[in-house]
Parts: C-alpha cells; structure tokens; sequence
C-alpha cells in the first residue's frame, strides 16, 4: 500500500505525475513522502471543503487536501481506489487526494516549456512549467507544480497567516 | 469507539501482572523513601513524621504484600512494623544499630520482591534479620561486637560501628584484573581505611571485572582517590552493599583466590580484630558481606558456568536501578513501528469484518487479540516518553534549601502538580532553565528575613513551583512572594546597557527588558545568580523547545514567571463524548458533571441565548455539534429522539453547559499538536488518537468559555 519513491536515488528533474480528471499533473518527486490510500478522516470544524480533515499518519496528525475539490476537477469519490498523495513539503506532512497516481518520470530541460498568462482557480505562480511526455504522435500534457508553494500558500490555508508570511 | 472506555478489562491474568507491577513500583518507591527517611533521620530527636512515614512504609508493603500472598515479605515487614510501631509511639528509643537493622531489612525486602518479580530466585535468608528485629522491638540493645563463639555456624549480625559503611566494589574492565588486587594492597598499607575482601573468589571472570566488599568509614571520594592510584576512576564503581546474599553456605577457603596471599581475607577487621588469615575467615561470622556471587559459586558446582553469572546477574539487579537508558531515536523508532502496526492491524480488522462469524472463528478470535494487544502495545511504547514533573521538581526541595543557607533566607518550597506529565525531551531540556528561574527567586526576588519582616510579611519567603494543562499547552509555573521587580532599577540598568527605553513604556514592556542578554539587576552579584547571564538563556531555551515565558510582577508582592510549552506528547485524562458521529476529547479536569436533558430545563434568553440553570447558577448552553458544524443525529428508526446529555464544563472559574449526544468514556490520551502540520483550529486544543487508529479532536474548555460567555 506504501511505496517509498523518496528511497530510490532519484535526479531532480524526476516528477511523480496523477491525475485530476482529464488532466496530467507532476510534482517534483523528493517532495512526496508516500503514497496511500483514502482512510476515514476526522473532520475540521470551519475549514474549507477541499480541507478533509486530519488523519494518523503512525502517530502524527497530517492534514489531507483533496485537490480535486481544491480546482473542481473530476469526480470526488471517495473508495478503495482513491489515492492519497503523502507530501513532504516546507518541514510539514501533508495529503493530497488525487483521482490517481500514474507514473515517475523523467523530464529533461527541454521537455519543459513556461507555461502561459492564464486565468485559471490554480494560480499561475504554483505552475513551474508544462511538460511534453509520450510519443510525437500521442503527445500529453503534463502541468508541473511547484507543490511546496502551492501547499503553504494561504489559499490552502494549511499554514497558519503568520508563518507564511514569516516564509 | 465505545472501547476506549474499558481498556482495563482484559484476561485475568494479565490484569494480575498489571497490579503486580504497579505494586512492585510502589514499593520500590517506598523502599527507596525509607533508606533516605532512614539515612537523613536525627538519632537524637528523629520527628514523629519521618518515623511514621518509615512506619507507612512497612505497613503499605506488608499490605500489599500480603493482598499479592507474598508471605515472606508479608512476615519480614510484620516484623518491621512491630519494631516500628514501637519506637513511633515512643517506647523504644530509635538508636543507630535500630537503623542498620532498618537498611538491612530494607534490602532484603528489595531482594524477596525481586524473587517475586522473576529477576532473581535466590531466596534471601531471613530467619536471623527477623530474630534480630524482635529482639530490638523487645527492647534490648544489639551488641556491636556480637560474640562469634556463641553462634558459630549461624550468621550473626553484622553490625557497623557509627559512621562505618559496608560498600560493594567492582573494578573493571581491566586488561590485567590482577591489577585489582592492588586495591587490597592499599588497605594493608592504610590500616585506618578499613578492609577490604574479594568476593569474586579472586577469579578472573570474563567480564574483567573484579568485585570486593570493603567496611570503610572513609567517604567515597577519597576510596576512589586512592584507589586511582593503580586503577582508572572510570573503572571503580562503588555501591552500598546488599547483604542480600543467603548467609549460610559459607565459601570454603577453596573459593579464595589462588594468588591470596593474605589480603584477600573475608573478615572484618574493624569488628572482630582478633581473626586475620584467610583459612580462619570460613567460619568467621563475616558471612554476610561476601556478594551473592561468591555464595553462589560454590553452591552451585556442577553448572558454575551457569549458576555464577545468574548469580552475578541478581546481586547486580539489587545494586542497580531496575532502570535502563536506552536512545529518545529508538523510542521514537518504537513508536513509529507501532504506529505502521496499527495501521496494518485496522486494515486486517477491516478485511475480516464481514467473514462469517463461524466458519472463521478462530481468526476473527485472532484478529479481535489482535486488536487488544496493538493498543497496549502502542500504550505501552507511548508512555515510554512520558515522565512525571516530579522528575524535574523533585531536586528543588535541594536547591532550595542550599540556597536558603546560602543566602541566609528562610525560604519555603511549594510544588503543585508534580503528577502532570511530560515528553521526556521536554523534560530534560526544561530542567536548566527552571533551575535558573528558581535560583533567581531565591536570589532576587525574596528578601531577608528582616527585609521581610519589615515590610510587614512573614519572615519566610515562599517560592512555588506550579505545573498544569492548560489551553493546550502545559504551564509551569516558578511563583515568589518577594519583593517584584524595580521598575526604576531595571529602566536605569537598560540605560545603561544601551537598551532602547522609553518613559512611557507599559510595565510589560520594561519586565521584558530583563530577557535581553546581559541584564541583571541584583544588587550584589552573588555566586547564585546576579552575573547576568540568565534570562536571555531561559527565554532561549524555552524559545528552542517551541514554548514562550511571560513574566508578572508586583512591587512588594512577588513575581511570577510563566512558562508555557506546547504539547508534543503531554498525557492527559480525557472524557470522550460523541457529538453526532463525531467523537471529540473534554480534557477530565474540565469535567465538572453531566446530566440527561429533561424537557424545559433549558431556556432562552432574547432570539439565540440558551441558559440552563443548575444549582442556582445560571449558565449558558452550547450544543457542540453547532459549535463545530456537525451534522445533527437524525432521530433513528423507532423515531425516538435521541437523548442530549449536557456536560458542565468549567475553565477558569466560569463555567459552561454543552450539549453532547453520548459520553463515551474516560481514558488517557496522548496529546498531539495540531499545528505541527496544520495550523490552529478555533477551540481545538489539540488532538489524540484513539485506539482504533482515527483521530478525535481535543476541545480548548478555555477558549470555549471565553467565546460563549462574551
């Protein structure tokens, strides 16, 4: 149930990509700490409605996003095939729930294009770039996300104010 | 979630070993009260408190003792109490050889529990103790020098001269153990330091270790002085000794070393004078101090291979605190395996939950162990961290009193909360700075008895050292009746210093310009404190573990320094209550009682206040489940509403009707912070896992009060 990508000597440049409904998502593999299942989380009075609530990560109370919920993206399900993100991220345990995670990959600097001026519920600054995997024919699209900034950002409101100004 | 509620309930068996363990802690504890009851005493004018509390002591062991059906520990104490109830009322005289007797029964009390706790099985010999402690409690006065010819073969007293003490030596490791026998050497040479024996038979074991009993009245500091002339202070470790072993098989001469070439002679100079060579010393009445080790050796002839090193191993267990160090890392390793393990045994739980209860008896029967034993399991390996405040409190009583010497005050410790517990991490690293804080009410903030008396106080300054959960945090308290601080004499020290100060600045704002570094105001600097050093390290290391200190003050009224640290892994009795499917934790302090709602007892007060009255007092009335936007309980399928329980919470005086759906249980959570991941949550202090691995919520009573009272 738990894999453990962190353990493999990996390049920087190697991103964990998932899902959220039709679209492709990577995130800088060292910021992901496990992957896991959806387990029953305790709600969060007054916390917004991507904010789950908190789960036991073996003992430390980790706090669980759905990011599908966060971009009204795809269908919000909650089952045995729900994917809980584990990050690592600014000294913080976080999860991220996703429709499901696909692959690690590889990207070299020019499989990476700046991504463009666009109004979108993801904010611009948490896009490091979009990516071009697969073949010439069957190109996608990956969007890369700087996972860290778009965790501790007071939009998530998972850092409390003052910290992330202090960050 | 109704089993967080009767954790206790388990195999009876297991629950006897449960008492078991808390009755042999207990009485170590008091054991260990009574020897420094028993070392402290005043022979002349001992206090009719310590000998009753020495008295508690036996009467609480013989006791428990005897509700377990340990029949010789029930005996020995019975014994004990008698002497004790005795002298206690006064009609026997407490004299030193009473209180040998005392310390010697003392450990052989240690060492029956021990057999009993399974760590050794050597039964300790206890008809001569016994015989001795009637004859005292009879009245008559011990002899020092018992006569060795009117009992031979028994085991006689062995009686210390004043100031005398029989300790237990082990050198080692050496390279070379021979170079141990030096030691003896020393005590030839010095005939006023008393003697000393090999109780290893001399044997070079394989441990390199060499191990004596030496009757001494020198003090430790200067045995190991001198024994560091020929062996590395590291090596020596000196230890009372426990005359545990069993006093009748006498070693032959046989089992003294071989390269005895006349130091290694069992006897007691100091007593029996008269006797010096080493064959002589078999029958000797010196039985007593030889360790277990060598009584045992020769007892045991036909496995010495296994009998020595048990033998060894038990004579160790009664030197030694039953206590082992072991790495924070590898706790926390613990824990955090444990943690995986509850993961993988709810996930098993769930696997099975819907096999059919009789065609897969025996591994739903598993699983349900299972369960059971994951969540001692990780109780268990939870409290491994936790250790009471008393840890760090209870060198204060010390402090104090050397410091009230030297500063020639009269000062009073008191301590509230000891019980309160804290992560071990915590504890180690709050130490100095609450060391520092107490020292500097001592030293700054009382007065002189006469300043005192002058300004119209009780000459006896009082410093109390308070701990506490509150709010989510655990309070330490360091509180002193003294003089305050000076508000001028610290503004004109700033200056000084070169500090930023103002005039108009708030009281707050100048008693924090004492944490800057370098700050102090002491009249005299004193080898206590006053070199201004301190503060600015206190309020660092606080700082480090994450924690803040306030500091309050009044002229002429004391000061009162806070110092409040988050809860990482701070224990504290919670009632769990279910708000519709949610479970939330009430800290059990808080409680104050619950009672069924019946119909009208609650009232409104203008469109949305609620008030209920109970006992006279009005107070207002929060349903939980709005506070924290749960989703009410829809009445079930008979329709019948389901019943609302009002829980009176009290937080600071005030106090606070909350509607809750189900008390669940009362039990100990391990308090989490929520704001190591996430970040603070209205009326949340904090949260706990249960033991089915979710996670409830711990209510701030606190900030619950306070918000719906204003």
């Amino acid at each position: 149930m738990m894999e453990q990508f962190t353990e493999a000597a990996v390049k920087p440049s190697e991103y964990l990509t998932f899902r959220l409904g039709e679209e492709e998502y990577g995130i800088d593999i060292l910021k992901v700490q496990e992957i896991r299942g959806y387990d029953a989380v305790t709600r969060i009075a007054g916390a917004p409605d991507f904010l789950k609530g908190v789960i036991n990560l073996r003992g430390v109370i980790v706090p669980i996003v759905d990011l599908r919920l966060k971009f009204q993206l795809g269908e919000v399900r909650y089952d045995e095939f729900t994917v809980v993100v584990i990050l690592n991220v600014a000294g913080r345990i976080v999860g991220a729930v996703v429709d499901s995670v696909s692959d690690v990959l590889e990207l070299t600097a020019e499989q990476i294009r700046p991504a463009p001026e666009f109004n979108s519920l993801l904010d611009a600054n948490f896009i490091t770039g979009l990516g071009t995997v697969g073949t010439e024919e069957r190109a996608r699209m990956l969007i890369l996300l700087d996972i860290e900034k778009l965790m501790t950002s007071a939009e998530m409101g998972i850092v409390a104010e003052e910290e992330t100004l202090a960050a | 979630m109704g089993e967080v509620s009767n954790q206790g309930i388990q195999g009876g068996e297991f629950d006897l070993t449960q008492f078991y363990a808390v009755f042999f802690e207990e009485a170590g504890e008091n054991l260990a009260n009574m020897e420094s009851l028993l070392i402290d005493i005043d022979l002349d004018a001992p206090s009719d408190e310590d000998l009753n509390a020495v008295f508690r002591v036996a009467h609480s062991i013989k006791g428990g003792a005897a509700t377990f059906g340990f029949s010789d520990v029930t005996n020995l104490t019975h014994e004990l109490e008698t002497l004790l109830d005795r002298v206690r009322r006064h009609e026997l005289a407490l004299n030193s050889s009473m209180v040998d007797v005392l310390l010697e029964a003392g450990d052989v009390v240690r060492a029956q529990l021990a057999r009993h706790q399974g760590s050794t099985t050597d039964i300790p010999e206890t008809s001569d103790l016994v015989g001795r402690i009637k004859l005292l409690a009879s009245g008559a006065v011990l002899e020092a020098k018992p006569k060795a010819s009117a009992a031979p073969a028994a085991p006689v007293a062995e009686d210390l001269p004043a100031g005398t003490r029989r300790l237990a030596v082990r050198v080692g490791p050496l390279d070379d153990p021979k170079v141990a026998d030096n030691l003896a050497e020393l005590f030839r040479d010095i005939p006023s330091l008393g003697t000393i024996a090999a109780t290893d038979g001399g044997a070079p074991d394989a441990g390199r270790f060499r191990r004596f009993v030496v009757t001494t009245t020198s003090p430790d500091s200067e045995l190991i002085e001198l024994f560091s002339f020929h062996v590395a202070r590291e090596q020596v470790l000196i230890e009372p000794h426990v005359a545990a072993a069993p006093a009748a098989p006498v070693p032959p001469p046989a089992a003294a070393p071989a390269e005895d070439d006349g130091f290694g002679f069992f006897v007691d100079i100091a007593t029996i004078p008269s006797v010096g060579a080493a064959p002589a010393a078999a029958p000797a009445p010196s039985a007593p101090p030889v360790s277990a080790a060598a009584a045992a050796a020769p007892a045991a002839p036909p496995k010495p291979a296994e009998g020595k090193p048990r033998a060894e191993k038990s004579g160790a267990a009664n030197l030694d605190s039953n206590t082992l160090r072991v790495s924070v890392e590898r706790v926390d390793q613990l824990i955090n395996l444990v943690g995986e393990l509850v993961i993988t045994q709810a996930m098993l739980t769930q696997q099975v939950k819907d096999l059919d209860a009789a065609q897969f008896r025996g591994l739903l029967g598993g699983v349900t162990d299972l369960e059971r034993n994951t969540r001692h399991l990780q109780e268990a390996v939870m409290s491994i961290r936790m250790i009471p405040m008393s840890f760090v409190f209870n060198r204060f009583p010390r402090l104090i009193r050397d410091l009230a010497a030297k500063l020639d005050k009269k000062i009073e410790l008191k301590m509230v909360g000891e019980a309160t517990e804290l992560d071990k991490g915590l504890i180690e690293k709050i130490i100095d700075p609450l060391t520092h804080l107490v020292r500097n009410s001592a030293d700054h903030g009382l007065e002189t008895a006469e300043k005192r008396a002058a300004a119209g106080k009780s000459e006896t300054g009082t410093i109390t050292l308070s701990a506490s959960h509150q709010g989510g945090s655990i309070l330490i308290e360091v509180r002193d009746d003294g003089a305050g601080l000076n508000r001028g004499r610290i503004l004109k020290k700033a200056v000084e210093r070169g500090l930023p100060v103002r005039d108009d600045m708030t009281d707050s704002e100048v008693w924090a310009l004492i944490w800057e570094a370098g700050f102090s105001t002491a009249d005299v600097v004193s080898d206590v404190s006053g070199r201004g050093v301190g503060m600015d390290v206190v309020r660092r290391n606080i700082a480090a573990l994450g924690g803040t200190v306030e500091l309050e003050s009044a002229e002429g009224q004391g000061t009162r320094v806070c110092v409040r640290l988050p809860l990482t892994l701070a224990i504290m009795d919670g009632m769990s209550i279910g708000v519709g499917g949610e479970t939330y934790i009430l800290p059990l302090a808080s409680v104050i009682e619950s009672f069924q709602v019946e119909p009208g007892m609650i009232q409104t007060v203008g469109s949305n206040g609620r008030v209920v009255k109970v006992r006279d007092e009005y107070m207002p009335v929060v349903a939980l489940a709005d506070e924290f936007n749960v989703p009410r309980l829809h009445a079930d399928e008979e329709g019948k509403a389901p019943t609302e329980i009002l829980v009176i919470v009290e937080a600071e005086g005030k106090r606070l009707a909350a509607i809750v759906d189900e008390l669940l249980g009362q039990h100990q959570v391990v308090v989490k912070n929520l704001e190591s991941n996430y970040r603070r949550v209205r009326d949340i202090s904090g949260a706990t896992i249960l033991g089915d691995g979710h996670v409830a919520l711990i209510i701030d009573v606190s900030s619950l009060v306070k918000r719906t009272r204003h």
